[in-house]
């Protein structure tokens, strides 16, 4: 083990490159090519120095990892940080994505680079410090904080209904949000504690539960964001720069499930016990419902905001399983939609690009003029609808396996949404690469660059590799999630235990 | 043995202020109005050592003038904001009288005054001592709003200001009396003493005095000068209403409840509960409307004044510490919020639409990032200071159970995020408008330490909180 807080300059890494993007001075080009020179070396650093968790983390130790604690707001918070089996593969999907974030927006921005890049930096120290905090007012603030950056990155550099969906997100996820700060506070003074190692042990009186758990899951339901609080989500993707919607996808979507399962299921087992039919039908309703939705979209962006909707749908359903399969199914989907996601938001911004439309009636044909284009696209495509064989099968497959075991109907619903979804995307499929080629702005259309194939090359063999080979994440969260398992069926233990006395 | 003399060492802070405003009103009027900016100077560094004297003068609590003086820890450290809120809209005064030509020396004269009146009030230990201050600080407030005496907005603003004050004053007057006439003493100690259990009577005058006080710290349902005060007076005098008065109104509010009627905590609450929601609720959907940036900081002060009430409504210390580090994050955000407004210039004029700042990102981007992270904070987003604010106020309220205050007050906290927002989409999202003058040294010096402040509290917020906590303790 080391002895340096590691976890702190993951954490806090992306601000010093900030500050150095910051001091970057000169004439408006050069500095802009400065920015994203010591963006992407301050994104790749990092993520090799988020690597460096992983010889040091002992997947089948108890507890938290790599743990730091010092004084910092008194008797209310303490600076907590720490990993482990659920928490670690999220901070590596985020510094794993970041520097694909920062390519794609190489060349498709042009103004104001120093900042875009900046906003950047700030958000990826909000994000990984949100899955690596171990207390609830700092995971408040992380969580929060991340705000201000996105707003500012769709708000500047979106598209043209970019207010509108800067407004919509900022204030959808802040209003979720305070009711949590409430509830925070809540727990404060029932538990004496905002630790959150303290609190997973903590038995919180039932009653009280119940609206600890709504005020928990009015944020992370949000952040999912889950049916029907997930209409933010569709603008806030199509109006965000390519690299906006690659992090927001892959990333901020996952706080919620993270949420749901580093918090409400061990902190409040009984109300999400209670509340497990309700997510259940909320989850499938998603499934379905933005499936169906996605299928008449118009705009390329629209319809995989609309997937990653039902694929959340999944999450959320294989979480409240509360079983093994299920919370494994869904840890490995977040993860494995983070990079899917991410690619397909990447393809889209590829042609975006040179057509600076996403409509797709505007396409048709491409497999013509950009066979490489095609080949990555299906790939990712094969991926979001969870064919055997790619990283979204084994989470999709999981999590329907746990959900049987719950509840039949609760998986057979599920089960037509996989369907759905091969429907939709197919459809996309076929309406932007096959077909004939008569458009005439199409005629001229380039494959893809260099810079576009290093950027979508490692995400297709890491798409595939975990398809195929699904050990090492499943390996990293088992003993994590069988710990939160073990919380959930303990308490209903008791509870079983005490209906049997009370006759 | 009685004294012969008071404990002057705990006084020498209004002392020294009473002598100085005379002494600087000699110089002024022997000098002439050349002297407007030689007195304005002094008048900052009697300022400046009236804060040091309260910083240096004795701990623990002196009371004085047979118990109408109070000198605690809670009174040093609202003197103290009051004084440091007092100095800094003067400096940010200098330039700006230069500029429009109204140097008067009377202008720094009637600062110092009503800054007495503030510690005069702050340290009151019964109700006439109260209404001695607060009538000191009120009368040099109005003055100061008409100020400029030819602008008809300036006068205006005096003129509203007055009459409605005079009317609070009233009100304030006719509930003391009745408080004194129920329990026979006008010392917050002894009417703490003899009220024990609510009577009707003294619950009548207990509303009349609070009514009173509401006015001075502008919370609905008195709230409404603030707007017209806030948008006709000259914008440096804004800047002083929105601070110090604000700290001086909140410190006598918190201790006429908690020092005169604590055993009466549960009326009390009510009212102040209900004065918070309605402030809340009011200063975030009233903002929404308002094109003018000194209505919207108004607006917005009357929000933040709900939002710190709701640290007493608690009515505990934790509570009352909540309001301490509520009104001195709030004391410098706002601070550094007018500094840009009075940046807002353009060939000499001065400017006061939102749509002014369209583009300032482009035109001047550390004020529109020291701005921008000002307004975030003011809507409470972490990691900034304001977060912090509300944090703290509503740790109390949820301990003492007001979970309905609480979660209308966070939902308003939404609802305000919006026109805050809205300034930061008009500096980072709105294409260019001309660019401003340049900035004076003084208010970029204003602006970046409140920006700083701002944005970097989080990092070591321990020394104000336990100081706050403190001052709290005294009171309890």
């Amino acid at each position: 083990m080391t002895d340096w807080p590691i976890l702190s300059v993951v954490t806090f890494l992306p601000l010093v490159g900030a500050l150095f993007i910051l001091v970057v001075r000169g004439d408006d080009e050069v500095a802009a090519r400065n920015a994203r020179w010591v963006a992407l070396w301050t994104t790749l650093v990092t993520f090799v120095v988020s690597l460096l968790l992983l010889p040091g983390f002992d997947a089948a130790a108890p507890g938290f990892q790599f743990v730091e604690k010092s004084a910092w707001l008194g008797d209310i918070a303490a600076y907590h940080m720490g990993v482990d089996g659920i928490s670690l593969p999220f901070v590596i999907l985020t510094t794993f994505l970041m520097p694909f974030a920062i390519l794609a927006s190489w060349e498709s921005v042009h103004k104001r680079v120093k900042e875009y890049m900046i906003a950047f930096m700030v958000l990826e120290t909000m994000m990984i410090g949100t899955f690596t905090s171990l207390d609830l007012v700092l995971f408040y603030f992380f969580f929060e904080g991340g705000l201000i950056p996105m707003f500012l990155i769709i708000g500047i550099w979106g598209g043209p209904r970019r207010i509108y969906a800067a407004f919509k997100f900022f204030l959808y996820t802040l209003a979720g949000s305070v009711l949590m700060m409430l509830a925070i506070m809540a727990i404060y003074w029932q538990a004496g504690t905002t630790d959150v190692p303290t609190l997973l042990q903590h038995g919180f009186p039932p009653s009280m539960q119940i609206w600890l758990w709504l005020a928990f899951f009015a944020s992370f339901a949000v952040k999912m964001p889950m049916w029907p609080v997930h209409t933010w989500l569709p603008d806030a993707h199509v109006e965000a720069p390519t690299a906006g919607s690659v992090i927001l996808a892959g990333v901020l979507l996952k706080m919620g499930g993270y949420g749901f399962i580093r918090y409400s299921l061990p902190m409040f087992p009984e109300a999400s016990a209670y509340f497990a039919p309700m997510v259940f039908t909320l989850s499938v309703v998603a499934v379905i419902y933005t499936s169906l939705v996605a299928l008449v979209q118009e705009d390329i962006k629209k319809l995989i905001a609309y997937s990653s909707i039902a694929h959340m749908g999944f999450v959320t359903m294989g979480i409240f399983t509360m079983n093994e399969q299920g919370l494994q199914g869904a840890m490995f989907l977040m993860i494995s939609h983070g990079f899917v996601s991410g690619a397909l938001f990447l393809c889209v911004g590829v042609i975006y690009d040179r057509m600076h439309t996403r409509e797709i009636a505007a396409y048709g044909g491409l497999v013509k003029r950009m066979p490489l284009y095609a080949t990555f696209m299906m790939v990712f495509t094969m991926a979001n609808i969870g064919l055997p064989g790619t990283s979204g099968f084994v989470g999709e497959f999981l999590t329907m396996l746990a959900a049987f075991e719950r509840n039949t109907w609760v998986a057979f619903f599920a089960a037509t949404g996989v369907i759905l979804s091969a429907a939709y995307a197919l459809y996309l499929y076929w309406r932007v690469i096959f077909g004939k080629l008569e458009k005439e702005s199409l005629k001229n259309i380039l494959d893809l660059s260099p810079r576009e194939m290093a950027i979508l090359t490692p995400l297709v063999i890491i798409t595939i590799l975990f398809g195929v080979w699904p050990a090492p994440i499943l390996n990293m969260t088992s003993h994590a999630v069988n710990a939160v398992v073990a919380r959930t069926d303990q308490v209903a233990g008791a509870v079983k235990t005490a209906l049997l006395l009370s006759f | 043995m009685t004294q012969l003399l008071p404990p002057l060492g705990a006084v020498l802070p209004e002392l020294v202020l009473a002598v100085s405003a005379i002494v600087l009103i000699l110089i002024g009027a022997f000098r002439g109005e050349g002297a407007a900016n030689f007195v304005t100077g002094l008048a900052i560094a009697v300022l400046a050592a009236a804060g040091i004297l309260v910083l240096l003068g004795p701990g623990g609590d002196v009371v004085a003038f047979h118990g109408a003086f109070v000198s605690d820890p809670f009174s040093r450290f609202m003197k103290l904001l009051a004084i440091f809120g007092a100095t800094i809209s003067l400096v940010m005064a200098v330039d700006w009288q230069n500029r429009e030509k109204l140097a008067r020396f009377e202008y720094a004269v009637l600062f110092v005054i009503s800054t007495l009146g503030m510690c005069m009030l702050v340290s009151a230990g019964d109700l006439i001592a109260l209404y001695l201050g607060l009538e000191l600080m009120s009368l040099s407030l109005y003055v100061v709003a008409a100020i400029n005496r030819d602008s008809v907005r300036s006068t205006e603003a005096g003129l509203k200001y007055f009459v409605l004050g005079s009317l609070s004053s009233g009100m304030l007057l006719y509930g003391s009396s009745l408080v004194y006439g129920f329990t026979g003493s006008v010392n917050f100690n002894v009417i703490a003493s003899v009220v024990t259990s609510p009577s009707i009577g003294l619950i009548f005058g207990l509303v009349f005095v609070l009514a009173g006080l509401c006015f001075k710290i502008s919370a609905v349902p008195f709230h409404m000068w603030t707007p017209d005060v806030y948008e006709g007076a000259p914008t440096p005098v804004t800047t002083f209403f929105a601070t110090a008065p604000k700290v001086a109104g909140m410190a006598i509010f918190i201790r006429v409840v908690a020092e005169a009627f604590p055993h009466i905590g549960h009326q009390w609450q009510q009212i102040v509960a209900f004065v918070s929601i309605a402030s809340m609720v009011l200063g975030s959907f009233a903002a929404i409307g308002q094109r003018n940036i000194k209505r919207l900081l108004a607006y917005s002060s009357i929000g933040h004044m709900g939002f710190a009430l709701v640290g007493l409504a608690a009515g505990t210390a934790e509570g009352v510490r909540g309001v301490l580090v509520y009104m001195t994050i709030y004391v410098a955000m706002t601070l550094g919020s007018f500094a840009c407004v009075l940046t807002m210039r353009r060939q000499g004029r001065a400017v006061e639409n939102i749509d002014d700042l369209a583009g300032l990102a482009r035109n001047n981007p550390l004020m529109a990032l020291m701005l921008g992270a000002l307004m975030f904070s003011l809507a409470g987003i972490p990691p900034l200071a304001g977060f912090l604010a509300k944090y703290y106020v509503f740790v109390a309220a949820i301990q003492a159970g007001l979970y309905g205050l609480s979660v209308i007050g966070v939902l308003a906290s939404v609802v305000g995020a919006y026109y805050y927002l809205r300034v930061v989409k008009i500096m980072y999202f709105d294409e260019p408008a001309e660019a401003f003058d340049p900035m004076p040294t003084e208010l970029k010096a204003v602006l970046g330490l409140s920006g700083l402040f701002t944005i970097f509290y989080f990092v070591y917020p321990a020394p104000l909180i336990e100081a706050a906590g403190a001052a709290a303790r005294s009171l309890f």
